[in-house]
């Protein structure tokens, strides 16, 4: 490190640091570091949650905002009590009284969890070849699963369209090559929502699984296949375990957004899909139904509550190894 | 462990980065396509890009895109790093689980929820939602990833270097910009890269928080694939990926020589 020695070099006197009127200026600093983005994130995260929770509870309004009541403290506190009094739960009951909402929500639980598993099946043998690769060629295979991940979303959920459709060049290359006489209707179903989250969820999955498998002490395999492990059952009994953290992790990675995912239904779903994200993009975009989805975002955050919950356990316990 | 790597394991990466790669090479492929039909091959022709650059308002977008996302990375970056060093250095305050829990809830929140959250911010503090909006919403959203990528930098940071600097005299924040700064420079560098391109990238949020006159470039290519896709969005798609791949690759070659003079001045460093 040339820079240490610079600094040491340059450094005026060793008192320095000793001195009350620095120490005191160190500890400001310090102080800044921690308040700095921790206000940020108050103000611009959390309390925007409070916000959309209060609006869950007002009406809509034709006006703007439009929703009532408005909080404000020009009435004192009286007139500040009477608004609270007008906060209902009623956007609530609509949403349980209308089936729609809640088929969104369980089609949304049900798609995300089964793409989860896609994207665990297709991205565990990318990562464990990876793992196994020679050292030298590593870094290249890494880069090569985040390079995509660098190319815009939207741009790679786009190009499927142009793969998958009636007309696309998925059906020509079937119809050419005689496999299927009649085009595969793809676009616009299920399976397109399925193969765009695998798809672009991928890399989420085979970052956390490589880096579980690569710390992996490949002996134990070996010692289980000396001792007459058949190597299925040497998988399922060493492998397979000790690369659960990474399972976990990017299982999670890909769970939690998938939920709430709107550009890949919307795009390669089509109009008749149910998902919560759709939903609640139309509530307020089509519909300017502000409290209406302010609910539905409300229940769609309880409802991943604890998805998210055991992700920052997973985060902070691979920081506590880290170190 | 090459005897080790099998034909499987050779065969699962190269089917896996086929599934990863063929979309994005059709695409730019296609985005040379002579005929309007995108699918059908009708000879090699560049013209979907000379009527991109004719298109006034997908360029407007891509300028506005641009400021958006340097300004918001590079303010993400500032307080990423913070958030960063907090985590590492400061292990105990109050308030601690709910930091950490904030910088790390946005990387999965659905986009669609902090969109919604921050416009009703946004709202009832009064602000016109707009160009200053757009790029509030992206600094919130992509702080929170320069703090990963620089967090984990910094826990495998040798600390014994900051001690030596503050043995010697230097202050903290000498200290800090002295040594701490130059060996984490490297990961503020792709911090600031990854914050810039999901800034780039991002629909949703920008959707919900932008208003008249602030289109982002994703925002114009979405309402232009609703209509229908256009060997033009492709051409616009293919320049995207052009300029990130560029970045990406100048960033690793910048990375690997620095890498390779670390080395230089360590082994000058043993002789002398």
């Amino acid at each position: 490190m040339s820079n240490a020695t610079a600094a040491a070099a340059t450094s005026p006197s060793a008192d320095a640091a000793q001195s009350p009127l620095a120490r005191l200026g160190a500890a400001f600093v310090g102080r800044l570091v921690i308040i700095i983005p921790y206000l940020w994130l108050l103000f611009f995260f959390l309390i925007p949650f409070i916000i959309v929770f209060k609006i869950s509870l007002s009406q809509t309004a034709i006006a703007m905002p439009p929703y009532t009541p408005v909080l404000d403290f020009n009435g004192g506190i009286s007139g500040f009590l009477d608004q609270l009094k007008q906060l209902s739960i009623d956007n609530y009951t609509w949403l349980t009284e209308d089936a729609l909402y809640f088929n969104a929500y369980v089609t949304s639980v049900i798609i995300a969890a089964i793409s989860t598993l896609l994207t665990l099946l297709v991205g565990y043998p990318i990562a464990y070849g990876m793992s196994r690769a020679p050292a030298t060629i590593r870094p290249t295979l890494l880069m090569l699963v985040i390079l995509p991940f660098w190319t815009s979303f939207l741009i790679r959920v786009y190009a499927w369209i142009g793969i998958l459709k009636p007309e696309g060049l998925l059906n020509q290359l079937l119809l050419a090559t005689g496999v299927i006489s009649q085009p595969l209707i793809i676009l616009n179903t299920y399976t397109a929502i399925f193969i765009g989250i695998v798809y672009s969820y991928l890399p989420f999955m085979v970052l956390p699984l490589y880096s579980s498998l690569e710390k992996m002490d490949y002996s134990l395999i070996e010692a289980a296949k000396d001792l007459g492990c058949p190597p299925t059952s040497a998988f399922w009994k060493i492998t397979f375990p000790l690369s659960l953290p990474g399972v976990i992790a990017g299982c999670l990675l890909v769970f939690i957004p998938a939920v709430g995912e709107f550009v890949i239904p919307d795009l390669l779903g089509g109009s008749q899909t149910l998902m919560i994200g759709k939903t609640l993009w139309n509530e307020f975009f089509a519909n300017r139904d502000w409290p209406v989805s302010s609910a539905v975002a409300v229940i769609l955050l309880l409802l991943l509550i604890v998805p998210i919950m055991l992700f920052q356990q997973a985060q902070a316990r691979a920081q506590e190894q880290g170190k | 462990m090459n005897a080790t790597w099998s034909r499987f394991n050779i065969t699962s990466i190269v089917l896996g980065f086929a599934f990863l790669y063929l979309p994005i090479v059709l695409l730019i492929v296609f985005s040379f396509n002579e005929s309007k039909l995108v699918t059908v091959w009708g000879g090699f022709s560049t013209k979907w890009y000379v009527s991109l650059f004719h298109n006034q308002g997908l360029m407007d977008a891509a300028w506005v895109t641009a400021r958006v996302g340097v300004i918001s990375a590079t303010v993400a970056t500032v307080l990423g790093t913070l958030a960063a060093l907090t985590l590492t250095r400061y292990t105990r305050f109050r308030g601690r689980v709910l930091f950490s829990g904030m910088v790390f809830a946005p990387l999965v929140m659905p986009e669609v929820i902090t969109g919604l959250s921050l416009l009703l911010l946004f709202v009832a503090v009064g602000l016109d939602r707009g160009f200053f909006t757009v790029t509030l919403a992206h600094i919130t959203l992509t702080m929170c990833f320069v703090a990963v990528v620089v967090q984990s930098r910094l826990i495998s940071f040798d600390r014994s270097l900051e001690e030596a600097a503050m043995d010697l005299g230097a202050t903290p924040v000498k200290t800090f910009f002295q040594i701490t700064l130059p060996v984490i420079m490297p990961a503020i560098v792709s911090g600031w890269m990854l914050a810039f391109t999901l800034s780039l990238d991002d629909l949703v949020i920008a959707s919900f928080t932008s208003g008249p006159g602030a289109t982002t470039l994703p925002m114009k290519i979405y309402s232009q694939v609703r209509l229908g896709v256009t060997p033009e969005i492709n051409a616009a798609c293919t320049i995207l990926i052009a300029v990130v791949a560029i970045g990406v690759i100048i960033a690793s070659l910048a990375n690997k020589r620095r890498e390779v003079q670390r080395q230089l001045d360590e082994r000058a460093a043993q002789r002398g």
